[in-house]
């Protein structure tokens, strides 16, 4: 036996006390810190692993709509005629098997912005808020210029950057593909909206168009159903204080309406369908070699193509 | 302090208190309708201002556990009142962040149905434990104090009374346990400060939707950021409020200047990196953003109050006259007052300019624009946070034993 180590000089014994006592310290910070990490690791598994919505996927989700069958469509009809048709083919078919796409035709377009304020009529959008805008761009030094237009809708992300960030699991993809927003749970911290590489989220901060005018005008007061649900909005009540984005109007989709920028646009520039029928018009468009999707290089792989 | 010098003082409070409240009435009765945030640039002052103070929060911190870990003889004497800056300055980042919410009143819900995938419901519950630690570690290096304090007349009686949970003199072994747990804790808060601190910077710098936050060194960034302010306001609260104007003092705020100094000069080079390496060869949706930082109309902002005041300017002094107390203090408040236009420089350029060139012309509205100027009523909030948390400060340092440490014995001489 080493009896150096258990003699000990009076002026060693403070300075062993100390360090034992700075031992047990660290080793206990050591256990509490490792039992923090492991649990940090449960967490953030499981928080990837969970599904947020308990919506129903299953035949619950079927819905028999009207399909115009007294009315003959074929492959040269009206494009209305025939999505409307293919709209209640989809809607026969659980949500899981559904694949909600939009094909909007760039050389169409007039940049007459009647979807956008249609849009703003259907889902009674406030200032500041905007789901379809369509973006300008001139080409060429006034007067002698050229102008392209970009209708924006919401570009249901198949890998949305807006969905993972948020904090309360108020927004999520949906088995049709369309990303939803739960108002009743977001808190409005604004961390999707800047996550959105395309700017296709924006706030409701509580602003009518006509507060400061003689009168508050009863289109304003009147309740939007985005989700299926009644939202009117007053006080400091839902949506606002919420990000608020395009679903495709999915409200209109689940009782048989295309979604309100396909109905209204003028050229007949703006397609909407289900991606998983290949006979659907939206397919068939998609598989143009002159098709294409804004901001590719984001890997966010939207639903929603572009013909140029 | 000379009384006119008090009077002044109390004036600009009151001034500051007023116009905040004023402020605060209106967001909560009226929400965001005053504020010239949108729904393009979401984030405005408020945001700025809660990773400022959260920045000066986890600086303080990392001071006090320099003394509590690291066991620095030297600022022993300053270690409560670096956590007691800690914890006022994270209640403030805490309101700031509060107000920013669309829907204040369901802030709960980070904590009832957290998504750990997303960078700020970490930042949430590790604010909660640090809240919890920090609290924890300061009534532990106070206990001895505060039971002393049990039987003097007075206010100080009264908190003695109330917080010390124990009736008496603290018997050693129990001071002992104190200490030793107290080491614990600040053992666990180092990690868990770096942690969150730098998962504020990376809060912006993992979405990839902004390419000017969305860089590595964001987060490291943001920590060398959080040491050079907190360390910059601890020299200042060290230099205007300790209680001995003495060769102590002296050589604690020294002490501090010096990390400062140093912190600071390694801050210059991280933010070269990040202005130089995207701007290099002139091309870019960066290198635009970085020049409207430089060159824009808030240019002044840049050169003069960051660049000038926040860095020359007390990078001379400290280097020159960081022997003296009121040159290292001055300096310190010149950092930490003017980081916040760090701050600024970091949310409001990563949200302008769309991806979609055209966007700003395809809706015409007020909230729909990439231009954003803090409105005054944003400023007033921001008045009421600093009037809330220097009250709160000076509601601690009058009441609460920050700055007359225990005497009794440690561990290394028992």
């Amino acid at each position: 036996m080493n009896t150096e180590n258990t003699i000990e000089s009076p002026a060693a014994a403070p300075n062993q006390a100390r360090a034992d006592f700075d031992r047990a310290a660290f080793l206990k910070a050591g256990v509490i810190l490792a039992g923090a990490a492991a649990l940090g690791a449960v967490a953030l598994v499981t928080s990837k692993r969970t599904r947020i919505s308990n919506e129903p996927t299953g035949e619950a989700s079927v819905r028999q709509v009207p399909g115009l069958d007294s009315v003959p469509v074929g492959r040269d009809s009206d494009p209305l005629l025939r999505m409307q048709k293919e709209l209640a083919r989809a809607m026969a078919k659980p949500v899981k098997q559904r694949h909600w796409m939009m094909v909007i035709d760039t050389r169409k377009c007039v940049g007459c912005h009647a979807c956008t304020i249609a849009c703003v009529a259907e889902n009674k959008l406030p200032p500041g808020v905007v789901y379809r805008p369509v973006v300008t761009e001139e080409i060429g030094r006034y007067p002698h210029v050229a102008l392209r237009f970009t209708p924006r809708p919401c570009m249901q992300c198949e890998q949305p950057p807006c969905t993972p960030v948020c904090p309360v699991k108020a927004t999520w993809k949906r088995p049709d593909g369309i990303v939803a927003v739960d108002y009743d749970k977001c808190i409005g911290c604004g961390y999707c909206i800047t996550a959105c590489p395309y700017n296709a989220r924006t706030r409701d901060a509580g602003e009518f168009y006509t507060e400061q005018t003689p009168a508050l005008q009863p289109y304003e007061q009147q309740p939007n159903f985005e989700y299926g649900k009644h939202w009117k909005r007053q006080g400091h009540r839902s949506p606002i204080g919420n990000a608020r984005k395009c679903q495709f109007c999915l409200h209109r989709l689940e009782v048989g309406m295309l979604p309100e920028c396909v109905t209204s646009c003028i050229g007949r520039a703006t397609y909407f369908g289900d991606g998983n029928d290949p006979e659907s018009l939206v397919s068939e468009l998609a598989a143009k070699p002159n098709a294409l999707r804004l901001l590719e290089e984001k890997g966010t792989k939207p639903n929603v193509v572009y013909l140029i | 302090m000379k009384k006119h010098w008090r009077i002044l003082l109390w004036v600009l409070w009151l001034v500051v208190a007023a116009l905040g409240i004023h402020g605060f009435a209106s967001r909560m009765l009226e929400g965001h309708r005053h504020a010239n945030y949108g729904s393009y640039i979401i984030w405005g002052l408020w945001v700025s201002a809660y990773i400022y103070f959260i920045g000066l929060s986890a600086g303080s911190f990392l001071l006090s556990s320099m003394i509590y870990v690291f066991g620095v003889k030297k600022l022993e004497k300053i270690g409560r009142l670096a956590l007691f800056t800690a914890i006022v300055t994270l209640f403030m980042a805490l309101i700031s962040i509060w107000f920013d919410l669309g829907q204040m009143f369901r802030a709960w819900r980070m904590v009832t149905s957290p998504n750990f995938g997303s960078m700020m419901a970490w930042m949430v519950w590790l604010y909660s434990i640090y809240t919890v630690i920090m609290v924890v570690e300061l009534w532990m290096a106070m206990r001895a104090d505060l039971c002393r304090w049990q039987s003097l007349p007075g206010p100080k009686g009264w908190v003695g009374r109330a917080l010390a949970l124990h009736r008496g003199p603290l018997p050693p072994e129990k001071e002992r346990s104190c200490q030793h747990w107290l080491k614990v804790l600040a053992i666990v808060g180092v990690p868990l400060a770096i942690a969150f601190h730098g998962g504020v910077g990376a809060l912006f710098s993992t979405l990839s939707a902004r390419p000017f936050w969305h860089t590595p060194l964001m987060p490291i960034l943001f920590l060398t950021g959080a040491l050079v302010s907190g360390g910059g306001l601890m020299a200042f609260v060290v230099a205007a409020l300790y209680p001995h104007r003495n060769e102590e003092q002296r050589q604690i705020v020294a002490y501090i200047g010096r990390a400062v100094l140093g912190l600071l000069l390694f801050d210059i080079v991280l933010e070269w990196a990040e202005f130089s390496v995207p701007m290099w060869y002139g091309v870019g949706h960066e290198y635009d953003l970085l020049m409207r930082v430089l060159f824009g109309d808030f240019w002044w902002v840049f050169w003069v109050l960051h660049v000038g005041l926040g860095c020359v300017v007390p990078g001379l002094l400290l280097a020159f006259r960081g022997d003296k107390v009121w040159s290292v203090g001055l300096a310190g408040l010149l950092i930490a007052v003017t980081f916040m236009t760090v701050r600024l420089n970091i949310v409001i350029p990563g949200l302008l300019d769309p991806h979609l060139q055209g966007l700003q012309n395809a809706f015409t509205d007020h909230r729909l624009v990439f231009w954003y100027v803090p409105s005054f009523f944003e400023w007033q909030v921001t008045l009421f946070i600093v009037a809330l948390g220097t009250g709160l400060f000076y509601l601690g340092y009058r009441f609460l034993p920050l700055t007359c440490p225990s005497t009794a014995p440690t561990p290394a001489n028992p």
